[in-house]
């Protein structure tokens, strides 16, 4: 898939040539820098881009249909009965002006003829599962703090039982304690209700504790995929090597913390060969000329450098 | 509750505010309506007659204090004294009227003015380098800049003297009795076309921009967004979700609308030959009739306070956030 951003300079692409697959019921992990594309590829998903971003091209099959060649209604119906989504947000995803009870049960009723009765008692049941109480219903997102307006969004995304969850930095807002509650409560739903999975998050430690198969993006491009466990033992990118460096242990082993020196390129003229040389510490002269492709390394692993093997 | 009840007291002081200086700001002045009186009767008064008049307007050499009371007392009962331009009415009845009138014309014009204008905003929002979007709000704008009583008289020329489409003045025709008929209602609907026309067009394009430009910011919100990513219908999106809440700014504007218009619709009642309160102050200023002036002024104050009391407590109803963090 690519994605260009129209700007007055000519386009930028934000997403450049990403292929990505995703099994029924996997939790898969998207990882990345600010601006790397993560959240843009998630949209472009959803097909809810905003002006100027355009999907330039390629193609995005769920359940053996283009998403990208859908009409608008076909759109309409496909998106949150079949997938839906968790804003970055939670602050700014709920209506301030109307009930989170309503917030829910409207997307109930734009998708299939059901009963106010029944669409209430279905939302208090949600609100449940998530760990609010049911009796909520009726509260406007003001009322509530933050850990608990992600549930909402939670709620709200699980309303219709999505076969794709997609989860856009869903915690970034919350402190880490409310944010670990609420991605073991995604996790344990997971497994009851067997949807699958988009987490998309720049913190590479805690997305490894959670997913199957992790992602790393780096500047609109795939850097590695492999699964969870086997990016965290013997990572081969150096962006992913450097970024596993950059967080603290999530056990609590005092490391030394280090950072990748540099910053992320610019998407309107990217370096030339591997977009990562001039920030790489084993670059060689071969990176700065030659743009590496993906190749795989090991089952399910693969990695776009020219030095991994 | 508790909020209502304290805008309520806001408003009351508001009030008292208003009635003290109506009270104050005559005499503060040099001269007093009944010495302006008495001129105007080019010496047929006698000087008993004099002290009559100011005892009618209560210039009394009471103390200041006990005159303000006894002033505070009549406005309470809805005495507002005698008017001299329609000598011998009290100016109670005098405004009565005119107020209805008033009330009638400005109201719709405001209200049918910042309904349309809304609306359009939305649809100019919606359907973004639309039409819509593209060519009304400067043509509006560019309306909007003309005097309005050039515009006024333009049309008044046009649609009632040349093609003689609408009547050229007043509420009513003068061969019909006022009543609580079909006919006459059609009448006072006809005679209200060209004045209530003609301001909604000058007041138009600010609505319309003000709601567009607040939708505009609303649509590019993450929760209009997650609306249309649930699969809502587009209709529902643009107005529960995006147009419900881009109102509000617009809704803050409407209750200043109100009170400028009751005061402001003026020139359209002179334009027209209105018999609205604008009309009647105009006749109040010529004659000198500071009783007149002053219930007019009185009675503005009051209906703005009143119009905003209402604006209050429909934002309530419309803002759920401000039912808390305020109390």
């Amino acid at each position: 898939m690519c994605i260009d951003y129209i700007t007055d300079r000519g386009p930028v692409r934000a997403i450049d040539h990403v292929s990505l697959d995703l099994e029924r019921g996997e939790f898969l992990g998207v990882a990345g820098e600010s601006g790397s594309g993560k959240s843009t590829l998630a949209q472009g998903i959803m097909r809810i881009l905003p002006p100027p971003a355009v999907i330039t091209g390629g193609e995005a099959i769920f359940e053996g249909r283009d998403i990208l060649t859908l009409d608008e209604e076909e759109l309409r119906k496909l998106r949150w009965s079949r997938m839906s989504m968790v804003f970055q947000s939670a602050m700014d995803a709920l209506n301030p002006v109307i009930t989170i009870g309503e917030q829910i049960t409207d997307t109930m009723h734009a998708h299939g003829d059901m009963s106010a009765r029944a669409a209430r008692d279905r939302a208090a049941e949600l609100l449940e599962m998530v760990g609010i109480p049911g009796d909520r219903l009726d509260a406007y997102a003001h009322q509530l703090s933050g850990g608990m307006r992600q549930r909402v969004g939670i709620a709200i995304a699980l309303a219709l039982e999505p076969t794709l969850l997609i989860l856009d930095e869903p915690t970034t807002a919350l402190d880490v304690i409310v944010e670990r509650e609420i991605l073991e409560e995604i996790r344990g739903l997971q497994r009851k209700l067997g949807f699958a999975v988009i987490f998309i998050t720049h913190d590479l430690a805690r997305m490894l504790q959670f997913s199957d198969r992790v992602a790393v993006f780096y500047a609109g491009r795939m850097a590695e995929i492999g699964p969870a466990e086997e990016l965290r033992t013997s990572p081969r990118h150096p962006y992913t090597q450097g970024l596993l460096r950059a967080f603290p242990s999530v056990h609590g082993s005092t490391v030394e913390m280090f950072s990748i020196p540099g910053t992320p390129p610019s998407l309107r003229n990217p370096p030339a060969g591997c977009r990562f040389h001039p920030r790489c510490p084993v670059a060689v002269e071969l990176c700065s000329k030659v743009s590496p492709e993906l190749k795989q390394i090991g089952p399910g692993h693969s990695a776009a450098c020219h030095l991994a093997k | 509750m508790r909020y209502i009840l304290r805008r309520f007291g806001f408003y009351v002081l508001a009030a008292w505010v208003a009635l003290t200086m109506n009270f104050f700001l005559p005499r503060l002045m040099p001269g007093d309506p009944a010495t302006a009186l008495f001129a105007r009767f080019k010496g047929r008064l006698s000087p008993e007659a004099m002290q009559g008049l100011r005892e009618a307007f209560g210039f009394t050499h009471e103390p200041l204090l006990k005159q303000y009371i006894t002033y505070l007392g009549h406005v309470l009962k809805g005495d507002l004294g005698i008017s001299v331009a329609y000598f011998p009415s009290p100016v109670m009845k005098v405004i009565g009227t005119g107020f209805v009138w008033t009330l009638f014309l400005a109201g719709s014009a405001v209200v049918l003015s910042f309904a349309i204008g809304t609306l359009l905003g939305v649809a100019a929002a919606w359907w973004r380098r639309g039409w819509v979007d593209t060519w009304l709000p400067s043509a509006l704008v560019f309306v909007g800049a003309f005097p309005y009583f050039w515009l006024a008289m333009v049309a008044l020329y046009v649609f009632g003297f040349t093609l003689g489409w609408f009547p050229l003045g007043h509420a009513y025709s003068d061969d019909i009795t006022p009543s609580w008929s079909f006919g006459f209602a059609i009448d006072v609907l006809r005679h209200a076309v060209l004045p209530v026309g003609t301001v909604i067009l000058v007041t138009l394009g600010g609505w319309l921009l003000s709601m567009r430009n607040s939708m505009i910011a609303v649509l590019g919100s993450d929760y209009v967004n997650l609306a249309r990513a649930k699969g809502l219908p587009p209709a529902r999106v643009a107005l529960r979700y995006a147009a419900r809440n881009a109102l509000l700014p617009s809704v803050t504007g409407f209750g200043m609308a109100l009170g400028f218009v009751l005061g402001g619709s003026l020139l359209t009642e002179i334009v027209f030959s209105y018999p609205g309160q604008g009309y009647l102050l105009v006749q109040a200023v010529r004659n000198q009739d500071y009783a007149l002036m002053q219930g007019i002024f009185l009675v503005i104050t009051l209906a703005v306070l009143g119009a905003n009391l209402c604006v209050d407590i429909f934002y309530l109803w419309l803002d759920p956030r401000t039912r808390e963090s305020r109390s």
